[in-house]
C-alpha cells in the first residue's frame, strides 16, 4: 500500500475548515488509545487537557497571558517567513526588547509619570528591532545567512540578560538575588478585564494580528511581501527590492518580538529575571505555520497551543500523567495538525501495490 | 599530558556529537529538506543508546542502537514532509518537542545509573607518535567515525553518481524528476542518514562524553549542529572546521575562568557564539560561491506530477 | 457520538466528586518543582522529601505535585491552580517563585505556603532553606588533608549568594586546615547539562587541582575526577555510585524531615509562619559516608560534623579577611545570617572575580 498526492485544482474551502477538526478527532483517539496504553482513563485525560482549562474564568485569563507573546511573535515571524527571510531569532529579539523596554523602569526608577508606559512600548519595540537589525544588515550586505547569525544571537542575549540581573541591574535592596526591581506601579501593564490578570499584552498581540492581516491583504506591501517570497526574480521584474525586504521583515518581526517581551516583562512578571521566557520564540515558530502564516490563522494557533500547556498542567493533577507524557502528547497533536492541512491542497490516494502488479502481470 | 594537548582532547570530545550530527543533517539539507528537529533525534539516539548499552552490557550494540533509532524516527519527519507534504520547519521543531518527551518516558528507568564507557581503540604504530598519537589514534570508535563519515559524505557528494543526483534533487526537484530521478525516495534516504548521524552524535553524547542517561542531556547541541551547517556553507570538511572553532573556543573559555581573568564568565560563555557569526561574515563575503552551495530547493515541498 | 458526551459527563461528575470527596478526608499537600522530578539533583531531592512525607503522614495527607514549571507567569499560574484544586499547603521549591508565591498567597489568604530559599513572608508564606554551607566547610576540611597541591576545583553555577556562600564556607574550612590553601572557580552558567559539567572539570584538572567539587546537579563532574584518578564531592544526592572510589562525601539534601515537621504543624492547626534555616543537626542536609580517606581525616570530619551540629563551630566566625585583604569579621565573631542570605563577595583564597 501506498499514499499518492493528487493536487487539486483550487483551493478546497472544505478542508480549509474542516482539516484542524479532523487533526484534533484523530488526536483523541491516538491521545486516548495513549493514556489507556499508559493505564489512565483516557475521557479524563483528555477532558483535562480540552476542557477543563476552558471551563473556569480565571483559566481563561491565563490561556490569553500564555497564548499573548506566541501569537504577537508568530505574526511578526508570518511576515518574514512569507517573504523567504529565515529569523529563528526572535527568542532574543524578545529579550533584547524587554531589556530596552526595561532601561526606563529600572535604571530611572524614580521617574514616574503616565509617559512611561508608552514609552517603555516603544523602547521595547526598538530594542528588539535593532537586535534583529543585526542579521538583518548581515544578510543584506554582508551575505551572511540569517539562520545562523539569528539562532546565535539568541545565547548572546540570554548571556546579556543574565549578566544584567546578576549585575549593574540587580535590585539593591534584594539580598543579591538576581533579580531587577519590581516596577513601580506606573510602569506596569494594566489589566484589560476585572475578572482576572489578561494585561494589555494580549490586546497589542490581536491588534498586531489584525493589521498585518490588513496589510497583507490589501496593500501593496502586503502584495510585495507575497512576490518576493515566492520568486526573488519576479519581485525584481516588478520593481521590488529584496534587500529592503529584508530589513523591512526583520525590524517588523523584531519590533513585534520586542514588544511581545516588553509586555510580558511589564504585565506578567513585573521584574527582569535572569530568565523570561521559556522558549516562546521557539515556540511561536510553529505557532506561526499552525497558523498558515496567515495572522488569523495564527490568533487561533496561539491559543491551541496554549491550551496544549494549561491541559498538560491540569492533566498532571487530575490523572496524574508526568510532565513528558503532556509533552508527547503535544507533539501528536501537532503532527495532525500539520498533516491534516495536506488535505487543503491535496487529495490523498491509497495506492494497493499488489493489485497494480498483478494487474500488469495480467496483461502481459 | 601537556596542557595543549590535554585541551585539544577536551575540544575533540565535546566537537565530535556537533560534527556528526551537523555532516547528517548537511547531506539531509543537501537533498533539499530542512529538518530543525536534529536536537529530537539527537536526544532519543543519547536514550536508547544508553538503554541498550544497560540491557546488553555491549557499549557497541548500544552504539548502533542509538544509530537505528535516530534513524527511525527521523522517518516519522520524513513520512509527514515528504508523503503528506507537511510543513519541514514546524514538523521539525514539532520531532523535537516530541523526541524531549519520548525520550524523558524511555529513559525514567535508567536515571541515576553508571554508565558504560565507549573504550578507546588504540591504532596500532600511529597511536605511538608523540603528541598526534593520543590525540587523535587513541580515540573511541564514534570520533574515527565521525571523520570517515565527513570524508565519506565529501566522496560521495562530489564524486559519486548517487551523490551528484542527491545534489540534483536539492537544488531543482523538478528537473531531476525530469530526469528520472525518485525525489521522494532520495529525500527519505537523505533524512534517515541525518536522523542516523544524529543518533550517533546522541550516542556519543550517553556513551563517551558524559557516560551516563539525564533527561534532555543534549542541551541545545542538536541547535549549533544546525547552525554549523549553515556556517559550512553546504561543503563536508567545513563542517569540521565549524564544529572545532565551536568547540575550542568553549574549552578556552572555561580555562579562561579557571585561569582566573576576571571577566564576567557571561561574556566569556557567548565567546563561541560570536566566534561564529564572525567567521561566518569572513567567509561568507563571496555571494557566488555561497549561492553555488546551498541547494536552492532547501525546504521546498515536492509532490511528483502523475 | 452520544455515548462518548455521556461518558464525557460522567467522568466528569466522577472528577468532581473525587476531588471534594479527598479534600474531606485528607489534607492535600502540594508541591511545585522548577525541574523534572527525576532529574537526579535538586527537584529530585525535594520529591524525595515528598515521599518520605507521603510514607510518614499518609493516612492523614495526600500529595501532589507539578514538575517543569518554568518560573514567572507560567509559576503563578502552577501555584494558583493547586491552590484552587484544594491544596492545603504548598511548597514552592525554587528561588525564582518567590515573587509568584507571594501575589498568589495574597489571593488565596487560607491555603498556606512555604518557599525554599527566599526572603519574602507573609501571614501565610513562610520560608525555609538549608544551611548548606555547613557540609561545604567540611568538604574544605577535607580536601585541604586530601590535597597534595593544595587547590581545588569548584564548578559553580550562577552567582547568587547560595552558591557564593559555599565557596566561601569551603574556602574558610580549607584554610583552618591549611592556611595557603587556594581554590579555582569555573561557572558553568548552568544548573544542569552534563557536557558542559565534564568541560568544566576537565578544565580544572588540566589547571592543575586534585579535589573537585561542585554546585551543579549532575554527576558529569564525578565521573571526571573518576577517569582522572583525583577524588571529588558530591552534590545535592550521595553521589557514590558514580565514582565508588572517588568520592570523598557529598551534601545530600534531606527536606523530609522538613515537610513532615511542618505538614504536622498543619494538620494541628499551629502552623505559622517562619522563616527557617535549619542545618546539620536539624536534618536537612546529610553527609553522605565519608569514604576513599585515611580514618585520621574521616575522624577529623566525623568531629567537625559533630562540632557544628551541637553549635560548638559556626563556620563563618573571624578572624576572616575579604578576598581584598580588608577585615571582615575580628576573632570569635559569628556572621549575622542576614549578610550570609545576601552574601555577594568572597574571602581571601578564591582565585576568581564576582561580577559587579
Amino acid at each position: 500500500m501506498r499514499i499518492e498526492l493528487e493536487k487539486r485544482a483550487k483551493v478546497s474551502t472544505l478542508f480549509s475548515v474542516l482539516s484542524p477538526f479532523i487533526a484534533f478527532l484523530l488526536t483523541i483517539v491516538f491521545g486516548g488509545i495513549m493514556f489507556a496504553l499508559l493505564g489512565k482513563n483516557p475521557v479524563a485525560a483528555l477532558y483535562s487537557f480540552f476542557v477543563e482549562p476552558l471551563s473556569e474564568v480565571w483559566s481563561l485569563h491565563e490561556l490569553a497571558i500564555k497564548a499573548a507573546p506566541l501569537i504577537m511573535i508568530g505574526v511578526g515571524l508570518s511576515v518574514c517567513f512569507r517573504s523567504n527571510n529565515w529569523n529563528i531569532g526572535a527568542e532574543g529579539q524578545f529579550i533584547m526588547g524587554a531589556i530596552a523596554g526595561s532601561i526606563l523602569p529600572v535604571v530611572f526608577y524614580d521617574w514616574q509619570s503616565p509617559l512611561v508606559l508608552p514609552l517603555m512600548m516603544l523602547m521595547g519595540m526598538l530594542g528588539g528591532a535593532l537586535f534583529a537589525a543585526i542579521p538583518a544588515f548581515l544578510k543584506a550586505h554582508m551575505n551572511t545567512n540569517e539562520i545562523l547569525t539569528s539562532l546565535m544571537l539568541v545565547y548572546v542575549a540570554q548571556l546579556f540578560l543574565d549578566w544584567l540581573v546578576r549585575g549593574p541591574w540587580r535590585n539593591p535592596g534584594g539580598m543579591n538575588f538576581p533579580e531587577t526591581r519590581t516596577f513601580a506601579v506606573d510602569a506596569i501593564l494594566p489589566e484589560m478585564i476585572a475578572s482576572g490578570r489578561t494585561h494589555w499584552g494580549f490586546a497589542f498581540a490581536i491588534i498586531a494580528a489584525v493589521l498585518v492581516w490588513f496589510m497583507m491583504r490589501y496593500t501593496l506591501k502586503g502584495f510585495e511581501i507575497s512576490v518576493l517570497g515566492q520568486s526573488e526574480r519576479a519581485g525584481r521584474f516588478a520593481g521590488f527590492s529584496s534587500r529592503r525586504m529584508i530589513w523591512f521583515s526583520m525590524l517588523l518581526s523584531g519590533a513585534f518580538a520586542g514588544l511581545a517581551g516588553i509586555s510580558e516583562v511589564s504585565g506578567a512578571i513585573q521584574q527582569l529575571r535572569p530568565v523570561i521566557s521559556p522558549g516562546y520564540g521557539f515556540t511561536a515558530i510553529i505557532v506561526a505555520f499552525l497558523g498558515r502564516l496567515n495572522p488569523l490563522g495564527i490568533v487561533a494557533a496561539g491559543l491551541v497551543l496554549a491550551l496544549t500547556y494549561l491541559g498538560g498542567e491540569a492533566a498532571q493533577l487530575s490523572i496524574g500523567v508526568s510532565e513528558k507524557v503532556t509533552r508527547v502528547f503535544q507533539g501528536l497533536l501537532l503532527f495532525f495538525v500539520l498533516s491534516c492541512d495536506t488535505l487543503i491542497h491535496y487529495r490523498i490516494k491509497l495506492v494497493f501495490e499488489r493489485l497494480a502488479a498483478t494487474s500488469t502481470e495480467g496483461s502481459r | 599530558m601537556g596542557i595543549v594537548e590535554a585541551i585539544l582532547l577536551s575540544v575533540i570530545t565535546a566537537a565530535t556529537p556537533l560534527v556528526l550530527a551537523a555532516i547528517g543533517e548537511l547531506v539531509t539539507e543537501r537533498s533539499g529538506v530542512l529538518n530543525l528537529g536534529v536536537e529530537g533525534m539527537m536526544i532519543m539516539g543519547a536514550v536508547s543508546a544508553f538503554a541498550i548499552t544497560q540491557i546488553t552490557g555491549s557499549p557497541v550494540l548500544g552504539m548502533l542502537a542509538g544509530v537505528l533509532c535516530g534513524a527511525l524516527f527521523s522517518q516519522l519527519f520524513a513520512f509527514l514532509t515528504l508523503t503528506l507534504v507537511a510543513n519541514q520547519v514546524a514538523t521539525g521543531l514539532a520531532l523535537t518537542l516530541l523526541g524531549i518527551g519520548v525520550s524523558g518516558m524511555m529513559g525514567e528507568s535508567f536515571l541515576g545509573i553508571q554508565g558504560i564507557k565507549l573504550q578507546p581503540i588504540a591504532i596500532p604504530f600511529l597511536a605511538d607518535i608523540p603528541m598526534l598519537g593520543p590525540l587523535l589514534f587513541r580515540q573511541d570508535i564514534i570520533f574515527y567515525l565521525s571523520i570517515a563519515l565527513v570524508a565519506g559524505v565529501h566522496w560521495f557528494l562530489f564524486r559519486s553518481r548517487a551523490g551528484l543526483k542527491l545534489r540534483a534533487v536539492g537544488d531543482s526537484h523538478a528537473s531531476a524528476h525530469a530526469l528520472g530521478v525518485n525525489v521522494i525516495r532520495t529525500r527519505y534516504l537523505a533524512v534517515m542518514f541525518g536522523g542516523a548521524c544524529a543518533g550517533l552524535a546522541g550516542a556519543q553524547l550517553s556513551l563517551v562524553y558524559t557516560p551516563q542517561w539525564v533527561e534532555n542531556m543534549s542541551a541545545g547541541r542538536g541547535w549549533i549542529a544546525l547552525a554549523l551547517v549553515v556556517f559550512s556553507s553546504w561543503r563536508p570538511w567545513r563542517v569540521v572546521a565549524g564544529g572545532y572553532l565551536f568547540g575550542a573556543v568553549s574549552i578556552s573559555q572555561l580555562h579562561a575562568q579557571a585561569f582566573g581573568l576576571g571577566i564576567p564568565s557571561q561574556f566569556l560563555s557567548s565567546l563561541p557564539y560570536l566566534a561564529t557569526i564572525v567567521v561566518l561574515i569572513l567567509i561568507s563575503h563571496n555571494r557566488r560561491t555561497t549561492l553555488i552551495n546551498t541547494p536552492a530547493s532547501l525546504g521546498k515541498p515536492f509532490v511528483p506530477d502523475r | 457520538m452520544k455515548k462518548l458526551l455521556l461518558a464525557l459527563a460522567s467522568t466528569a461528575a466522577a472528577i468532581g466528586f473525587a476531588t471534594g470527596a479527598s479534600a474531606q478526608e485528607k489534607a492535600k499537600i502540594c508541591f511545585v518543582y522548577v525541574g523534572s522530578k527525576t532529574d537526579g539533583g535538586w527537584t529530585q531531592a525535594h520529591d524525595i522529601g515528598r515521599q518520605a512525607l507521603e510514607k510518614q503522614l499518609g493516612d492523614k495527607v495526600e500529595t501532589q505535585f507539578l514538575e517543569n514549571v518554568p518560573e514567572g507567569p507560567d509559576a503563578e499560574r502552577a501555584i494558583e491552580r493547586l491552590a484552587r484544586s484544594g491544596c492545603g499547603l504548598i511548597f514552592t521549591t525554587s528561588f525564582g517563585f518567590m515573587d509568584a508565591t507571594i501575589k498568589i498567597a495574597q489571593k488565596f489568604p487560607d491555603v498556606k505556603f512555604e518557599h525554599a530559599t527566599g526572603y519574602k513572608t507573609a501571614p501565610n508564606v513562610a520560608t525555609y532553606n538549608s544551611r548548606f554551607y555547613e557540609g561545604r566547610y567540611i568538604q574544605g576540611q577535607i580536601a585541604a588533608k586530601m590535597s597534595q597541591k593544595g587547590v581545588a576545583g569548584y564548578i559553580a553555577s550562577f552567582p547568587i549568594p547560595e552558591v557564593v556562600m559555599g565557596i566561601n564556607s569551603f574556602v574558610i574550612g580549607a584554610r583552618s586546615v591549611n592556611p595557603d590553601f587556594k581554590i579555582k572557580v569555573v561557572w558553568a552558567n548552568t544548573w544542569f547539562d552534563p557536557g558542559k559539567e565534564a568541560d568544566a572539570a576537565k578544565a580544572l584538572v588540566d589547571q592543575g587541582v586534585d579535589i573537585l567539587t561542585q554546585h551543579t546537579d549532575t554527576t558529569a563532574p564525578m565521573q571526571v575526577a573518576a577517569e582522572r584518578g583525583i577524588k571529588a564531592f558530591g552534590q545535592a544526592s550521595d553521589m557514590i555510585a558514580a565514582g565508588p572510589n572517588t568520592q570523598l562525601t557529598a551534601i545530600v539534601d534531606t527536606w523530609g524531615a522538613y515537610y513532615v515537621k511542618r505538614t504536622q504543624a498543619f494538620l494541628d492547626g499551629k502552623w505559622e509562619t517562619t522563616s527557617s534555616w535549619d542545618g546539620l543537626k536539624d536534618g536537612i542536609l546529610t553527609m553522605a559516608p565519608y569514604t576513599n580517606m585515611p580514618d585520621d581525616v574521616k575522624k577529623m570530619a566525623e568531629e567537625t560534623e559533630a562540632k557544628i551540629k551541637s553549635g560548638e563551630l559556626k563556620p563563618f566566625t573571624g578572624p576572616l579577611k575579604k578576598q581584598d585583604g580588608s577585615e571582615w569579621l575580628a576573632a570569635g565573631v559569628s556572621s549575622d545570617d542576614g549578610t550570609l542570605l545576601g552574601m555577594n563577595f568572597y574571602v581571601e583564597g578564591v582565585d576568581d572575580q564576582l561580577p559587579k
